[in-house]
């Protein structure tokens, strides 16, 4: 596996270069991001760590041509942004599961097929593989609000996947969800990226929850938003939670919580 | 839903739970103050009238004699509810509905042109809301005119409409829905421009990495989440293309109406035919708010949102 920092190759995925994004506000210019270098590689898991205000959310919009950067250079398989998205190259899962409450789970898991013209058939046997991938089979017809918190993230997820986007984008997925419903999460995800082989980047503020799930773990700190440390994991593929205990878990994020404190000294 | 059919309790507990929990009983009892209320009025407005035709019969009268005298005139000031109510018995149950003097026929005639006032009020609110979502440009130059629209009285506007509408030819029930529809779209371009941007931002990017085209993200996102705003507009709707209809039928020269039934009796002081051609006219829009209430509840609930709208 190669590092993340290694120049742009035929695998990056995600190739970021000097990128800054300043936000023009009455009380004067915000600088979201500043200075960004970074390399995604072709099944890499990379989380952005760091605390609010340090535009890991806004750094992964800018990948999704949700925002656009002010200068430096971003390309997503060697094209940009914008023609990412329009080609439909990745998945996106928000903060929260953002189900549309009039569709039943299925018809939510399949609107992005619909939006891409995909015929019934095809659209029902893609829910249904989906669903099976995120443990929600048998509750195609149920609402979202049948379902609990955690369900409603599993079938978003399941909705970003089911046009088999190679990138998927995740914010803060489970933030809203309680501890242990987290950590159940964390190993079905970590067990959907080993059987899929996507590309995984990951936004979190929790470190336990990076350290678990990531390849790369990148620490961030706030104004200007920008990238401290690049840290990289070697745990193996079949991981439970039990290595949290291990020296190695917790030497890893002994040094994200350093990375996080000198962060925040320097803003102080 | 299977426990409650099963464990379905007596008859008769049951009704007596509803008439605990159920609105009938507060219903009742405000149906019965404004009765009393009613009848306390008629007696003391229509009391000085009667006292003087006592007098210039040169009779004497008791207290109660002139209770029943009041309740009883031709022409009252008040008339009571029992003589309302005979009325509309009258020209409601024992007329032909065809009739000139059936409230029944009139009632069609101004529930007609309601219906399509509103229907066409309907759509223009709707096409005005998607139009001032999508362009910036119309909202800034459509939204003054259409507020503003609403601030003329309707009356001053109706008798215009209907002269400049008759002017070209057009009679009967045109004018009469265009001055419906000028009230009616109001509320529901309301309604429908906040429905339609009710979607939370992350919802609308969700369609944005689709690449969902405009109209992909009106008709799947859109449209549904304004539904439940479009009802609250519609219910006020139809209940001012009502007041339309009846405003549009005061200057057609009272030939058909309710319009032309409240004109008609303030010309010949029948006072109980203009009370009972207004309770027509407010049982009728009762109905009518009732109608699009029921259509809401079975359109939410057949699209899962009747139960999340509750919680949320």
């Amino acid at each position: 596996m190669s590092s993340p920092n290694v120049k742009q190759n035929d695998q990056a995925v995600v190739d970021i270069n000097e990128l800054s994004l300043t936000f023009k506000t009455p009380d004067g210019p915000v600088y979201a991001l500043s200075d960004v270098n970074l390399t995604v590689n072709s099944g890499d898991f990379v989380s952005f760590i760091g605390p609010s205000g340090c535009g890991k959310t806004t750094l992964l919009r800018v990948i999704a041509d949700l925002e656009k950067s002010t200068s430096g250079t971003i390309s997503i398989n060697g094209k940009t942004p914008e023609q990412a998205r329009l080609d439909r190259s990745y998945g996106y899962v928000f903060q929260a599961p953002a189900l549309y409450p009039w569709r039943n789970v299925e018809k939510n898991v399949t609107l992005p097929l619909e939006v891409m013209g995909i015929d019934k058939t095809e659209r029902h046997k893609r829910a249904a593989k989906y669903l099976d991938l995120v443990n929600l089979t048998g509750f195609e017809k149920k609402y979202p609000w049948h379902l609990s918190g955690g369900m409603q993230q599993r079938a978003s997820i399941a909705r970003a996947l089911c046009f088999d986007p190679d990138l998927l984008l995740m914010d803060e997925p489970f933030g809203a969800l309680d501890e242990i419903v987290r950590d159940h999460l964390n190993e079905q995800l970590l067990d959907l990226w080993s059987k899929t082989k996507k590309t995984i980047v990951f936004v979190t503020h929790s470190i336990p929850e990076a350290v678990f799930l990531s390849t790369h773990i990148v620490v961030m700190s706030p104004r200007p938003g920008r990238i401290i440390d690049i840290i990289e994991t070697q745990f193996s593929a079949d991981r439970t939670l039990d290595i949290r205990e291990t020296p190695e878990f917790i030497a890893i994020a002994h040094r994200v919580r350093e990375g996080l404190l000198k962060g925040h000294h320097d803003d102080d | 839903m299977t426990t409650e059919a099963t464990h379905r309790p007596p008859l008769k507990s049951r009704f007596l739970d509803r008439l605990k929990n159920g609105k009938l009983i507060p219903v009742a009892t405000i149906c019965l103050i404004i009765i009393t209320v009613w009848y306390i009025g008629a007696v003391y407005l229509n009391s000085t009238m009667q006292i003087e035709r006592f007098e210039r019969a040169k009779t004497d009268w008791t207290f109660s004699q002139l209770v029943s005298a009041t309740l009883s005139q031709d022409r009252p000031l008040l008339p009571a509810p029992h003589q309302v109510m005979a009325e509309i018995n009258k020209t409601v149950f024992q007329k032909n509905i065809t009739s000139k003097r059936s409230l029944v026929f009139h009632a069609s005639v101004t529930l007609s042109s309601t219906l399509l006032g509103f229907i066409a009020g309907t759509l223009l609110g709707v096409l005005l809301a998607v139009g001032i979502v999508h362009v910036t440009s119309l909202e800034k130059s459509l939204m003054p005119w259409i507020i503003s629209s609403q601030t003329i009285p309707i009356l001053a506007i109706a008798p215009m409409v209907v002269v400049v509408l008759g002017a070209i030819g057009l009679k009967g029930l045109v004018p009469k829905a265009i001055i419906s529809m000028y009230l009616s779209f109001f509320p529901v371009t309301i309604s429908m421009v906040k429905g339609l941007r009710s979607p939370r931002i992350m919802e609308i990017d969700l369609m944005r990495t689709y690449r969902a085209s405009i109209w992909q993200t009106l008709i799947m996102l859109r449209l549904p989440a304004s539904l439940p705003f479009l009802f609250t507009g519609l219910k006020i709707a139809v209940a001012a293309s009502l007041v339309g209809a009846i405003v549009g039928e005061l200057p057609t020269g009272a030939q058909a109406g309710l319009g032309a039934r409240l004109l008609a009796g303030s010309y010949y002081g029948q006072t109980i035919q203009i009370w009972s051609a207004l309770i027509v006219a407010s049982i009728l829009a009762g109905g009518l708010v009732s109608i699009v209430g029921w259509i809401e509840s079975k359109v939410l609930k057949h699209m899962g949102l009747a139960e999340s709208s509750g919680t949320s």
